[in-house]
C-alpha cells in the first residue's frame, strides 16, 4: 500500500550517488542487458528456444500425458481425451450455444463486473478520502465483505426473481468488496509530498480527484480488479447453476444431471479457458494502464541493489 | 526588524512575515516550532534561510507557501494574507521523488498546474512547458518518465514545473539536499541564472551555509528550535558568480565564517535560551522527524532525538 | 508494511493499515466510537427498511426479528453440526491447500529450471475457476466431505502456492551469494535463509487461503447440498424461513470476520520474532 512513499524515501539518498553527467544523455534506464559480441543472433534463438519450451512444454507433456492415459479410459466419469476433444467442437462451435449461453453468461459477468468498477472506485474514493467517513463505516465494511459472497445468491432471489438482474447483482455484489476495500487502502496511502504539491500548484476538483487519487490509487485497485474477477466469475457460473435457463453454469449443470459425461467435460474445459482468457485480458489492461508503476518499482529495485 | 534590506526592483517587499509563530498541538502536550519570525522579502530578491536541523525552517516554508495555518502572527504576499496556496507562487520540495508524479511523463508534470490556469490556451502551454524544459536543460527527455532520470534531474523536472507556472515568488525547501555534490553544484547555478533572467522572487531554505552564501544576496539564519532570526547578513558578493572563483574569494570565506559563527552560537546558546513555554524535550520540527535528516553535512548537528520523536 | 507490496506486482490484499495514513496520530478511541455508530446504524436502516414498508419484511424482514431467529438457531443442535461440518470442510481443505502449497512451491521456486517450465502451466491453472469443478465433484463424490474438498483444495492451493513462490524468489541474492561462499548445504540453506524469508509470504498466502477456503467451503454445500451452513440456507430458502436464512448468512459472516481476525492474529503473532517486521518500526 505505501510502497511508492516508503520506498522512495529510502531510494533517495541512493539515486543521487548517480552522478548527473553520465545519465544526462541516457535518459531511459537500459532495458535488460543483452550479450554483446558476434554470438548475439545465436543465443537470441536458443533463448526463444528455451522460452518455447519452457511456455509450453508442460502444458502439453501434461495434455500428452492425459490422452495417454484416458485414452483406454473405461471409467464412466473420466471419458478419453481425446473423446472431449471431438466433441468439444459439437457441443460448443456447431451449435447455437455460443450465442445462446456462452454471451449471455460474459454479458452478465461484463455488467455486474463494470458496475461494480463504478460503485467500488466511488464509494471508495470517497470512503478513503475522509477518515472520519473511513472509522464510520470500517466495522461494517469488514463484516459485509467477510459474508461468503455465493450465500447472497438466495437472498436476491428473493428481491429480483431469476433473472438476469438478479445474476448481475449476484456478480456486483461479490466484486464490488474487494474493489471497494482496495481502493480505500490506495487512497489513504497517497503521498502527503504530492498532496501538497497539488495544494501549491491549484490543482484541485476533478483534476486533483484523477491525477492525484485515483491515478496513486491505481495500483490496489488493479489488485482489487483481480481479485474481483476471479470472484466475478464463480460467481456467475453459481447464479446460473441456482437458477437459470440458460448460460453457462446452466449448461454444464444440464450435462451433469443428464450424465452427459464427456460433453460436461467439455463445458469445464470451455469455463477454464475463459477463466484464463479474461485473466489475461485483465493482465493486459494492467500492462498499459500500470506500465509506470512498474518500471518505477524496477527502477527502486536497480537502484537497491546498487 | 530590517524590512526594507536591499529590495532590488525598489517596488517595496513582496512578502512580509510579522511576528509568526507556530505551534503544533498534539495530544496533550504541543511543540513550539517557530516562535517569533519577522522578515521581508523584496520583489526579485534571492533571499536564503539557514539554520540548523530541525530549525523549523520547513514549518516556516510550509506557513508561507500557505499549506500551514500559523498559530499567530501575520503574512503578507504582494499586499494579501495568506490564508492557503497562494496562486503566484511556486514550490520546489526537497523529495523530488515524491513531488513529481510517477505516471506522468516529464512534459505533463509541467504541463499539469498549468492546465489549472484557465488563461492559458494550448499552444501557449506547450510554449511554455518546452521554454521551461530548455532552460533547465531538459530539453531533450520530455517524454521521459521522471523514475528514469537520475535524481538530479529529476530536481530539475521539479524546477522546469515550478518556472513553466510562472510564479511570483518561488520557494525551494532544501532542494538540492538529496543530490550528490557534483549535481549540487551544477544546480546551484542553474537556480542563480533562472533567478536573473526571469527575475522571480526566490525564497531558498538549506541546512548548507556554503550554499546559503554562495545562493543570496542576503542569508538569513534562523536559531534552533524554537525559531527566532538570529541575524540578516547581506552577501555582497558580485553578481556574477562560479563555484571555483567565488567560493574561493577571501569575501566568501569571511561571509561564511559570520554565518558560521551565527550558527555555532546559536546552537551554544540554545541551553541559555529563555525557557520555552512548552515542552522543550519535542522535537523542534515534526515535520523533520519524517524526513530525512541523513543528508545534512557535518556542519550542522544531527536533529535531537527524543523519545517522543517516533510517536505519530 | 513494504513486504507485501513488494510482493511482486500488486500480490496481496492491502496488509493492515499502520504507518504512514492520512491523518497522523489522532486519537483512536474517537475511531472506534466512529466505527460503533456506523454499526448501529447499519443495522437501524435494515430495521427501518423493511418497517416502514420501503422493501416487503418477506423479503427482507426487521433486524430483531433476524436476531430472534438466530437467538433461535443458536438452541438447535442441527445448527451446531452444520457449524462444524463447515469448518471442518474448511479447516481439512485449508491444511491440505497449505502442506501441497509449501511443498509444491519450495521444490519449484528452489530450482530454476523447474520453476521456469511450470509458470506457463501455474498461470493457466490458477485462474480456471475452481466452481468448474463442481460437476465433476458432484459427479464423484456426491454430496460427500470429498466434494466440499476438491474444490477448497484447488481454490486455496493457488494462493498459498504463489505467495511461496514470491516468497522464494525473495531472497536477498546477497545473503544468498553469501550463503555460497560458506558453504552451507541445500538443507541449511533451506532452512535458514529460503524459509524465514518465504514465511511472511507464506502467512499472507495462509491468510488469503483461509477466507477463500471457507467461501468455497459454503459453496460447495450449497450447490452441491453437502451438509454445512450453506446447505442450511438452502433449506431455509427453500422452505419460505426467510429470517432464518439471513441469521444463518449472518453467521457465515461472523465466520468470515472470526477466520479473518484469526489469520492476522496468527499472522502477527508468528512474525512478531522475525526481522520482516522491521519496516514497520522504522521510518
Amino acid at each position: 500500500m505505501l510502497s511508492a512513499p516508503a520506498a522512495t524515501n529510502g531510494t533517495k539518498a541512493v539515486v543521487s550517488v548517480r552522478s548527473e553527467t553520465d545519465s544526462q544523455q541516457v535518459a531511459k534506464r537500459p532495458a535488460a542487458s543483452s550479450p554483446g559480441g558476434g554470438r548475439r543472433i545465436g543465443s537470441a534463438l536458443g533463448r526463444a528456444a528455451w522460452w518455447t519450451a519452457a511456455v509450453f512444454g508442460l502444458p502439453f507433456g501434461l495434455l500428452a500425458l492425459w490422452w495417454v492415459l484416458s485414452a483406454d479410459s473405461e471409467t464412466f466419469y473420466l471419458p478419453p481425451l481425446s473423446e472431449i476433444l471431438a466433441s468439444f467442437d459439437d457441443v460448443w462451435l456447431h451449435s447455437d450455444r455460443l450465442a445462446a449461453d456462452v454471451l449471455p453468461s460474459l454479458l452478465r459477468l461484463a455488467a455486474g463486473f463494470l458496475l461494480a468498477v463504478v460503485v467500488g472506485v466511488g464509494l471508495g474514493v470517497l470512503i478513503g478520502s475522509f477518515r472520519r467517513v473511513r472509522a464510520f463505516c470500517e466495522p461494517v465494511l469488514e463484516f459485509l465483505r467477510a459474508i461468503p459472497p455465493p450465500v447472497l445468491v438466495p437472498v436476491l432471489m428473493l428481491f429480483a426473481g431469476f433473472g438476469n438482474t438478479m445474476k448481475v447483482l449476484v456478480v456486483l455484489s461479490g466484486c464490488v468488496w474487494p474493489i471497494l476495500l482496495n481502493t480505500v487502502e490506495g487512497v489513504r496511502a497517497v503521498d502527503e509530498v504530492l498532496t501538497e504539491t497539488c495544494r501549491c500548484y491549484g490543482i484541485r476538483g476533478p483534476a486533483r480527484l484523477w491525477h492525484l487519487v485515483v491515478r496513486s490509487a491505481s495500483p490496489q485497485i488493479v489488485t482489487g480488479l483481480r481479485q474481483a474477477l476471479s470472484v466475478g466469475i464463480i460467481l456467475m457460473v453459481i447464479s446460473e447453476m441456482f437458477a437459470a435457463n440458460n448460460g453457462l453454469g446452466y449448461t454444464i449443470i444440464q450435462f451433469q444431471r443428464t450424465f452427459a459425461v464427456t460433453d460436461m467435460w467439455t463445458g469445464i474445459l470451455l469455463l477454464g479457458l475463459l477463466g484464463f482468457l479474461l485473466a489475461m485480458l485483465l493482465r493486459l489492461f494492467e500492462r498499459s494502464a500500470l506500465h509506470w508503476y512498474f518500471g518505477l518499482r524496477q527502477s527502486q529495485r536497480d537502484d537497491g541493489q546498487r | 526588524m530590517n524590512s526594507t534590506a536591499l529590495p532590488q526592483a525598489g517596488s517595496g517587499p513582496l512578502l512580509d512575515v510579522r511576528a509568526l509563530r507556530k505551534v503544533y498541538a498534539g495530544r496533550g502536550r504541543s511543540v513550539e516550532a517557530v516562535r517569533d519570525l519577522t522578515f521581508s522579502v523584496g520583489a526579485g530578491e534571492l533571499v536564503c534561510v539557514v539554520g540548523p536541523s530541525g530549525a523549523g525552517k520547513t514549518t516556516l516554508l510550509k506557513c508561507i507557501a500557505g499549506l500551514l495555518p500559523p498559530t499567530s502572527g501575520e503574512l503578507v504576499l504582494e499586499g494579501a494574507p495568506v490564508q492557503g496556496p497562494p496562486p503566484g507562487m511556486a514550490v520546489v520540495f526537497q523529495e523530488y521523488g515524491r513531488s513529481l508524479f510517477p505516471w506522468m511523463t516529464v512534459q505533463q508534470n509541467v504541463e499539469l498546474p498549468l492546465k489549472q490556469k484557465k488563461s492559458l490556451d494550448k499552444a501557449r502551454r506547450r510554449q511554455l512547458v518546452r521554454d521551461a524544459l530548455a532552460a533547465v536543460g531538459l530539453a531533450d527527455v520530455p517524454d521521459a518518465y521522471p523514475w528514469q532520470l537520475s535524481g538530479g534531474m529529476q530536481q530539475r523536472v521539479a524546477l522546469a514545473r515550478a518556472v513553466a507556472y510562472e510564479p511570483h515568488i518561488l520557494l525551494m525547501d532544501e532542494p538540492f539536499a538529496a543530490v550528490d555534490a557534483q549535481t549540487r553544484a551544477d544546480l546551484e547555478d542553474l537556480v542563480r541564472s533562472l533567478w536573473q533572467r526571469l527575475g522571480v522572487t526566490i525564497l531558498f531554505v538549506t541546512h548548507d551555509i556554503d550554499e546559503a552564501v554562495y545562493l543570496g544576496q542576503r542569508v538569513l539564519v534562523l536559531s534552533a528550535s524554537p525559531t527566532l532570526v538570529l541575524d540578516d547578513v547581506a552577501i555582497d558578493l558580485p553578481a556574477e558568480r562560479d563555484q571555483l572563483g567565488t567560493r574561493s574569494s577571501a569575501r566568501f570565506g569571511e561571509l561564511r565564517a559570520k554565518v558560521f559563527g551565527q550558527i555555532q552560537r546559536a546552537k551554544g546558546a540554545r541551553p541559555t535560551d529563555p525557557a520555552p513555554p512548552t515542552d522543550p524535550a519535542l522535537p523542534a520540527d515534526p515535520e523533520h522527524a519524517d524526513s530525512d535528516p541523513a543528508d545534512s553535512p557535518a556542519d550542522v548537528p544531527p536533529p535531537r532525538q527524543s523519545t517522543d520523536a517516533g510517536s505519530r | 508494511m513494504t513486504r507485501a507490496a513488494t510482493a511482486a506486482p500488486p500480490a496481496a490484499t492491502a496488509p493492515a493499515p499502520a504507518g504512514r495514513s492520512g491523518g497522523t496520530g489522532r486519537p483512536r478511541g474517537g475511531n472506534a466510537l466512529l466505527g460503533l455508530l456506523g454499526f448501529a446504524a447499519f443495522l437501524a436502516v435494515l430495521e427501518a427498511v423493511p418497517r416502514l414498508g420501503l422493501v416487503s419484511a418477506d423479503y427482507l424482514p426487521p433486524t430483531s426479528e433476524i436476531a430472534v431467529a438466530l437467538n433461535e438457531l443458536l438452541g438447535e443442535p442441527r445448527f451446531w453440526t452444520a457449524v462444524t461440518d463447515t469448518l471442518r470442510g474448511w479447516f481439512l481443505g485449508l491444511a491440505i491447500a497449505v502442506a501441497l502449497g509449501v511443498l509444491v512451491g519450495f521444490v519449484l521456486g528452489t530450482v530454476p529450471v523447474l520453476r521456469e517450465f511450470t509458470a506457463s502451466t501455474v498461470e493457466f491453472l490458477r485462474p480456471i475457476p475452481s466452481v468448474a469443478l463442481i460437476p465433476l465433484a458432484v459427479l464423484l463424490f456426491g454430496t460427500d466431505l470429498r466434494s466440499v474438498l476438491l474444490l477448497v483444495v484447488y481454490a486455496a492451493f493457488w494462493q498459498v502456492l504463489v505467495q511461496v513462490l514470491y516468497g522464494v524468489r525473495d531472497v536477498d541474492p546477497v545473503a544468498r551469494d553469501t550463503a555460497h561462499t560458506f558453504g552451507l548445504g541445500r538443507w541449511a540453506r533451506i532452512r535458514h535463509l529460503l524459509w524465514p524469508t518465504a514465511l511472511p509470504y507464506l502467512l499472507t498466502g495462509v491468510r488469503l487461503a483461509a477466507a477463500v477456503a471457507l467461501i468455497l467451503a459454503i459453496t460447495a454445500e450449497l450447490i452441491i447440498g453437502a451438509p454445512g451452513l450453506g446447505n442450511e440456507i438452502n433449506r431455509a430458502q427453500s422452505g419460505g424461513a426467510v429470517d432464518s436464512m439471513y441469521a444463518l448468512i449472518i453467521v457465515t459472516g461472523l465466520l468470515g470476520v472470526a477466520v479473518n481476525v484469526l489469520a492476522r492474529w496468527l499472522e502477527r503473532a508468528v512474525l512478531s520474532w522475525h526481522p520482516s517486521v522491521r519496516g514497520e518500526g522504522t521510518p
